[in-house]
């Protein structure tokens, strides 16, 4: 057998692994489902990164394993292996390239970020820095303020992608965290829910502020993450484009259940957004929506701090989204460390 | 490097009973200020404090095991993961890092008896031991449980005692690591022998002049925002208590000023440690010595300037998360320059799969896996869907465990020998080896793709769909545990009935195997003479002769 040159070989070897590594990359089916233009933004950045990984990691692992199988020392050999100290151009190359590929997925993040929204005037910039002196003293009404009083401020965050820069969303939506449910209140309607629901293909604001501690308002299938943070306001801009049911889940530690603060967003077509909107609206009069929005005041008010976890979570299972069973188990758990009898 | 001469047999001078230079097991329990004393107490200590968040990492695993919080109180979860955290990372690694290893070497590698303060050095170790107890203790009144990060206001609220012991203990773990960055900065530039000049010093030594520094500088903020947040907590001042006009924010900033460069400090000396390992047990000099030593300094610098990669989704702006992911994808060209460095030079070399070895290849395998998540994560629109999720603990598991933990053990078995002055057991270090890697992988690897599904971290109870991967991951757990078995079992049976250890069983350069095994008390019987370069193996013989007679 004539032995093949070993440039032909390299040059098979590296064919192949760029093969591979552009495969796993753009097939790895590790994403959940992209409800969004932007989450399909998201996707091929991470696709390309996972491309660029793969390879990566394949010339590692594989120069390991190599040299631990093709360089190990034979029995008896007692002498050293060749004194190479180093090779200059071999160095500044392999500083090179990934100087390369990093500065290339900056260059793309950077893309992204904007297509995004992250660059819209309206979000990028630091709220405390434009309203430097005064941030204190408004911080300090800040836990019973309510959102009006912040309209017009800039939020950081996601904000508007540049095709719909400086318009008004088509649904604003003002999202409140507390240990442990969200409550999404809707300006225009004066609806407030513990699931948030959105037409699709519509553009939606996210005004995002937290009651006690910090939160983060987490849709995985949006790509979209956000921290609420007392004190201040910030906001995300999205337009789902796939009708569905996805979960929203807090992301930042916020006490024991912190796991259980999770609800739906529910994206559903204008005319199932009309319905839920007019159903909502109707016993607004009557009493529901009344009963919840005094409900909501009082939680509002409380101080989880110094309270039973169960106390004010029982009004708002449903909303929350807990499972019944998860509840009767906390108010179990609560009921057993303070001796309290709870009738209900 | 390679101007050198042949060893004075230090070790033949010495007298062979080594009758002076013997310790006593008692001493071990004192303030001594001996270096080699205190690297050995720091690390015997560290490995305790392993062994506790190890078992509080089992019993996170265990709850984890089902989606439904049935195993503890979901408040306990809380403080588990925290103790958790804060035992592996301020008793566990940075005491093994920056106090054993940094303790037992730098004083024998330069050629020095003792460290420059050794007093210091003794109360530096002495303030550690309350803090675990403390910590520990803490148990009894409520731990704290607002996360290792114990961010405002949710750390102002889950019960003052926990949080307040929590505070003071990593203050005290902070001035003992400011003590130690002192001492090691100090000893390795004044302390060396005549003829060591900076290039001529052991890359370990490189690695800890980047890690004193980062120390120096950051560990300072660090105590700034704990006692700002200890302020808030018992005298009501409100520096981040959004309620009296505080900014949770501000403290997110400070924190990460000293937790962004304390994964280097974590990091940095096992660099460090492979950087002695992998030339010796591959029979050749370090691939790009003057690139490996300058890329930590590198490492150290921006390692400075990239903190708020921690913050992208929190209240921060455009310009600050896209100046932070740049600086954060730079810092892997110095990461990336140390890696491939270490690969060239196990490239052509005689390799023995001796349990050093083998646990300095597995921690090159795992440490790149984490690297390369890194860089993911560093891209601010990939962020913002994986931070705070399992892709995040993944990551932080891939470079403290897959890169810290098994730097230290490769530590551990390449100057076991000299420490102990006897040979572990092969076997079961390769047992060791192959249980822990196979148990890390199957703990960890499978924690990126619950990320990216959607499980956020820090969750006592999690949605059904995620069940099947979280009992893959309890199980490796399991391994894991157990994998310490042999580890323990050879490291103390060996201590008393290994076979002795010669002086230099590995055939090293560098001056720690050029005395007795173990080394007696002031380290030398006579001071070496530098006369090699630290990894001139395989430089001609007839090179050496020659400079000699010069
Ligand atoms: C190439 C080098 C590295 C890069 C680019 C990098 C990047 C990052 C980024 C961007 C995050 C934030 C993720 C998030 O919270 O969303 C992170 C988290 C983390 N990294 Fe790294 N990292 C690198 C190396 C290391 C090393 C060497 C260590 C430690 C030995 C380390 C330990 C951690 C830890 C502990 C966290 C999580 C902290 C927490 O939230 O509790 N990283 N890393
Ligand atoms: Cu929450
Ligand atoms: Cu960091």
């Amino acid at each position: 057998m004539t032995s093949i040159p070993n440039s032909i070989l390299t040059l098979v070897a590296g064919i192949l692994l760029t093969v591979v590594s552009l495969w796993y990359g753009y097939n790895n089916g590790l994403m959940p489902v992209a409800a969004s233009v932007e989450a399909t933004h998201v996707d091929a950045l991470f696709n390309a990164m996972m491309a660029i990984a793969t390879g990566l990691f394949i010339i590692v692992q594989g120069v390991i394993v190599y040299s631990a199988i093709m360089f190990r020392r034979k029995k008896g050999d007692d002498t050293d292996g060749p004194a190479i100290e180093g090779n200059v151009p071999l160095e500044i190359f392999w500083t090179a390239i990934p100087a390369a590929i990093v500065l290339w997925i900056s260059i793309y993040s950077f893309e992204i970020y904007g297509e995004m929204g992250g660059f819209d005037p309206s979000a990028a910039n630091d709220m405390h820095a434009m309203h430097g002196g005064k941030n204190s003293a408004m911080a300090a009404e800040m836990p019973g303020m309510d959102m009006k009083a912040m309209e017009g401020m800039t939020a950081s965050g996601i904000g508007a992608s540049p095709a719909s820069q400086g318009k008004e969303a088509a649904v604003n939506v003002n999202v409140t965290g507390l240990q442990y449910a969200w409550i999404f209140n809707y300006p225009n309607t004066n609806i407030t829910a513990g699931e948030l629901h959105v037409p699709v293909n519509q553009e939606v604001k996210l005004t995002l502020k937290a009651n006690d501690v910090i939160h983060a308002l987490w849709i995985p299938q949006l790509r979209l993450k956000q921290d609420t943070i007392p004190g201040e306001i910030t906001q995300l801009r999205f337009t789902s484009n796939k009708v569905g049911t996805y979960p929203i889940r807090c992301a930042e530690l916020c006490g024991g259940y912190h796991g259980s603060m999770v609800t739906n967003m529910i994206v559903e077509t204008q005319e199932n957004y009309d319905t839920w909107v007019a159903s909502q609206i109707q016993p607004a009069e009557t009493t529901g929506s009344a009963v919840m929005q005094s409900t909501l005041a009082s939680i509002e008010s409380m101080n989880p701090a110094t309270m039973p976890t169960h106390e004010y979570l029982a009004p708002y299972a449903h909303e929350m989204g807990v499972r019944t069973e998860m509840l009767a188990k906390l108010v179990r758990d609560q009921q057993a460390k303070n001796h309290i009898h709870l009738d209900s | 490097m390679t101007a050198n001469i042949s060893l004075p047999p230090v070790a033949e001078q010495s007298s062979p009973s080594h009758g002076h230079g013997e310790r006593r097991w008692q001493d071990y329990f004192t303030f001594n200020t001996d270096h080699k004393v205190i690297g050995i107490q720091y690390m015997v200590m560290s490995f305790f404090f392993y062994l506790v968040g190890g078992l509080l990492a089992e019993g996170i695993r265990t709850e984890l095991a089902t989606p439904d919080p049935d195993l503890v109180d979901p408040a306990l979860y809380n403080s588990m993961f925290t103790m958790h955290a804060t035992i592996m990372i301020f008793l566990w690694i940075v005491p093994a890092g920056t106090g054993a290893f940094a303790n037992y070497l730098i004083p024998l590698m330069i050629g020095a008896r003792d460290m420059a303060f050794p007093k210091l050095n003794a109360v530096a170790f002495w303030m550690l031991p309350p803090a675990g107890v403390m910590l520990i203790g803490s148990f009894y009144f409520g731990t704290a449980q607002a996360g290792w990060t114990s961010y405002p206001p949710l750390s102002l609220t889950t019960g003052k005692v926990g949080e307040a012991i929590w505070i003071f203990s990593l203050l005290l773990g902070g001035t003992s690591s400011i003590l130690g960055g002192i001492n090691f900065m100090t000893t390795i530039l004044k302390m060396r022998v005549p003829s060591m000049g900076m290039m001529q010093m052991p890359l370990f030594c490189w690695a800890m002049i980047a890690t004193s520094a980062l120390i120096l500088i950051a560990t300072p903020i660090l105590a700034g925002a704990l006692i700002l947040l200890s302020f808030d907590l018992l005298a009501g001042t409100a520096f981040f208590n959004p309620t009296g006009g505080g900014h949770p924010v501000v403290y997110q900033h400070m924190f990460w000023f000293y937790s962004h460069p304390a994964v280097y400090i974590m990091v940095l000396p096992f660099f460090g440690i492979i950087s002695e390992v992998i030339p010796i047990h591959s029979r050749k000099p370090i691939f790009g010595y003057g690139a490996i030593a300058y890329s930590s300094l590198a490492i150290s610098f921006l390692g400075l300037i990239v903190w708020a990669h921690h913050m992208f989704t929190s209240g921060t702006p455009a310009w600050l998360r896209m100046f932070f992911m740049i600086t954060t994808m730079i810092i892997a060209v110095p990461t990336g320059i140390k890696v491939f460095g270490w690969l060239a030079t196990m490239w052509g070399g005689k390799i023995s799969l001796n349990s050093p070895m083998l646990f300095a290849m597995g921690f090159l395998s795992t440490f790149v896996v984490g690297g390369i998540s890194g860089v993911m994560l560093a891209a601010v629109p990939f962020d913002i869907h994986v931070h705070d999720t399992y892709f995040v603990v993944a990551h932080l598991h891939y470079v403290l465990f897959g890169g810290s933990v098994f730097g230290i053990f490769t530590g551990i078995y390449h100057w076991y020998p000299k420490a102990i002055g006897r040979m572990y057991s092969e076997f079961w270090g390769r047992v060791h080896f192959v249980m822990t890697f196979v148990g890390f992988n199957v703990t960890f690897l499978p924690m990126h793709i619950l990320g990216l599904q959607g499980m956020p971290r820090r969750i006592a109870m999690y949605a059904p769909e995620f069940q099947t991967l979280n009992q893959v991951c309890t199980w490796g757990s399991y391994l894991l545990a157990v994998s310490t078995v042999p580890f323990l079992v050879n490291a103390l049976w060996c201590w008393f009935k290994g076979e002795k250890a010669p002086d230099n069983p590995w055939n090293a350069l560098t001056f720690e195997w050029m005395t007795s095994s173990p080394p007696e008390i002031e380290n030398f019987e006579v001071l070496p003479v530098l006369t090699t370069g630290p990894y001139d193996y395989g430089v001609e013989e007839e090179e050496h002769l020659a400079t000699i007679a010069s």
